[in-house]
């Protein structure tokens, strides 16, 4: 196995496994996110965020979350500088927009963004509820039960700041673009693609990165304009 | 049609190379790309200048010796052909043509615009022999075949190893063709003995002479000559795993 893990095929295998779980974490983040829409008390959000916040399964899940992130991160690193030595002399002119996609030639710029909005977006809530605590987060109860009101953290902090829905709306569309290309080449990596797979794998991934991208830019702007109506 | 040619000149695999403009008149526009060249070599020797060295072989596409990136991409601006059969109609006259060799780790210059590809026949050796028994052909129908296995396979086979694969792809990714050449053994009773070796040695070879990796963006598939499917890739993926499974 350590043979296999150390070929070229068997780190984009490691790369494919943690972007996959990583993508069912994000439809996981999204459901709960959605609440926000769904409810303008918070009661909705609040109780969806107290319950991921309690669950055990989700304490347990938690860790192997960041492990999935670190593997995934550490092995783009890995596979990306190896590749700049692929090609010690490159070309006067190339086109490489007949053959192939910008995102599927860019996922690392892509990851990059991605993760300096990840580190933001950490920043800006999870540390907060997590560790730090906010004035925001005072108490609430709802039907008997003591939670934070991690409701009118976030959107205060959208309400209040403008730049700071833009900053979630591009980490929304690098995130789309990333996933865009990703979903088909992940299960291609597996060796689970065929010419009929193919097609309906894109369209897949077609859909899924619109939902994804599109539901986690909608929600800040929502938030941010349903104030000023 | 009057030209004007930028081509990579390099004297030898360890001398520093340069791009050098060319004039060229009065070409055909149904001429080859390579008699094109043909020509420019013919006005460098008349005016006692070395003419520019490039491989070619049968210049009918099917041989795979021809290469060239010609306006930044593999055997020029035409789907599915071989630089030898590309012809200057798909060219204006005054164009500028940016001529340059296969560019990879795995493919060093030799001369101007001729690569070593021997990497590839390297890949080729790991992968080792099939067990076919030698002697008078078998009876045609004594191992049964479905027709579409026939067919995926016979598509897998028909890469020429040209490189284009290589020399397009952002990481110099060896993967279509390494996949090509598994998966028209890898769909065959007769190449099924080997399999588990046959995947994994090659695998091996790729990695060691210096390819990338395959960030599956497509681009070899849609430079390829002969129209290799990337799901020979999902196949040789699928073959490599399966082949680290079985101890």
């Amino acid at each position: 196995m350590a043979q296999f893990l150390s070929s070229s095929i068997g780190k984009k295998f490691l790369m494919s496994l943690s972007g996959l779980f990583l993508l069912v974490f994000m439809l996981v983040h999204l459901t709960v996110n959605s609440m926000i829409l769904f409810d303008s008390s918070g009661e909705l959000f609040n109780r969806a965020a107290h319950f991921m916040a309690s669950n055990p399964i989700i304490r347990i899940v938690e860790p192997v979350l960041a492990i999935g992130f670190i593997l995934h991160i550490l092995y783009a690193v890995i596979l990306t500088i190896h590749s700049l030595y692929t090609r010690p002399v490159g070309y006067k002119k190339q086109k490489l927009g007949h053959s192939s996609t910008w995102s599927s030639r860019n996922m690392f710029i892509l990851g990059l963004a991605i993760l300096t909005f990840l580190v933001i977006h950490i920043a800006n809530f999870f540390w907060k509820i997590k560790f730090t605590g906010h004035d925001l987060l005072a108490d609430v109860t709802i039907h008997g039960v003591h939670m934070e009101n991690s409701y009118a953290l976030v959107t205060t902090f959208f309400i209040d700041w403008w730049w700071i829905v833009g900053v979630y709306v591009i980490g929304s569309i690098a995130l789309g673009l990333h996933l865009y290309h990703s979903i088909w080449s992940a299960f291609q990596t597996l060796g689970w693609s065929n010419g009929i797979w193919r097609r309906r794998l894109n369209l897949v991934g077609l859909l899924a990165s619109l939902v994804i991208a599109g539901g986690f830019a909608l929600i800040p702007l929502w938030v941010k304009i349903s104030t000023l109506l | 049609m009057d030209l004007t040619l930028k081509v990579w000149r390099q004297e030898n695999s360890k001398a520093k190379g340069n791009f050098e403009s060319y004039q060229i008149k009065n070409i055909s526009p149904d001429s080859s790309f390579l008699e094109m060249i043909d020509a420019l070599s013919e006005q460098l020797i008349n005016e006692g200048k070395e003419p520019v060295a490039f491989d070619h072989d049968c210049r009918e596409g099917i041989c795979g010796m021809c290469s060239l990136f010609i306006n930044g991409r593999a055997h020029g601006p035409d789907e599915e052909i071989t630089t030898c059969q590309l012809h200057m109609r798909k060219f204006k006259d005054g164009d500028t043509i940016v001529i340059e060799p296969w560019r990879a780790a795995g493919f060093p210059v030799i001369k101007d615009l001729m690569v070593e590809r021997d990497a590839f026949d390297k890949i080729l050796q790991a992968g080792g022999f099939i067990s076919v028994n030698t002697g008078s052909a078998q009876e045609a129908n004594a191992i049964p075949i479905p027709q579409h296995k026939a067919e995926e396979s016979m598509d897998g086979a028909s890469c020429i190893g040209c490189g284009a694969c290589v020399a397009t792809c952002k990481n110099s990714s060896a993967m279509l063709f390494v996949a090509s050449k598994v998966s028209q053994l890898a769909l065959l009773p007769q190449g099924k003995p080997e399999a588990v070796r046959r995947a994994k040695a090659m695998v091996a070879k790729m990695d060691e002479l210096g390819f990338g990796h395959c960030t599956n963006t497509g681009a070899c598939e849609v430079e390829c000559p002969k129209g290799v499917s990337l799901d020979h890739i999902a196949r040789l993926n699928r073959e490599f795993l399966a082949a680290n499974l079985k101890f």
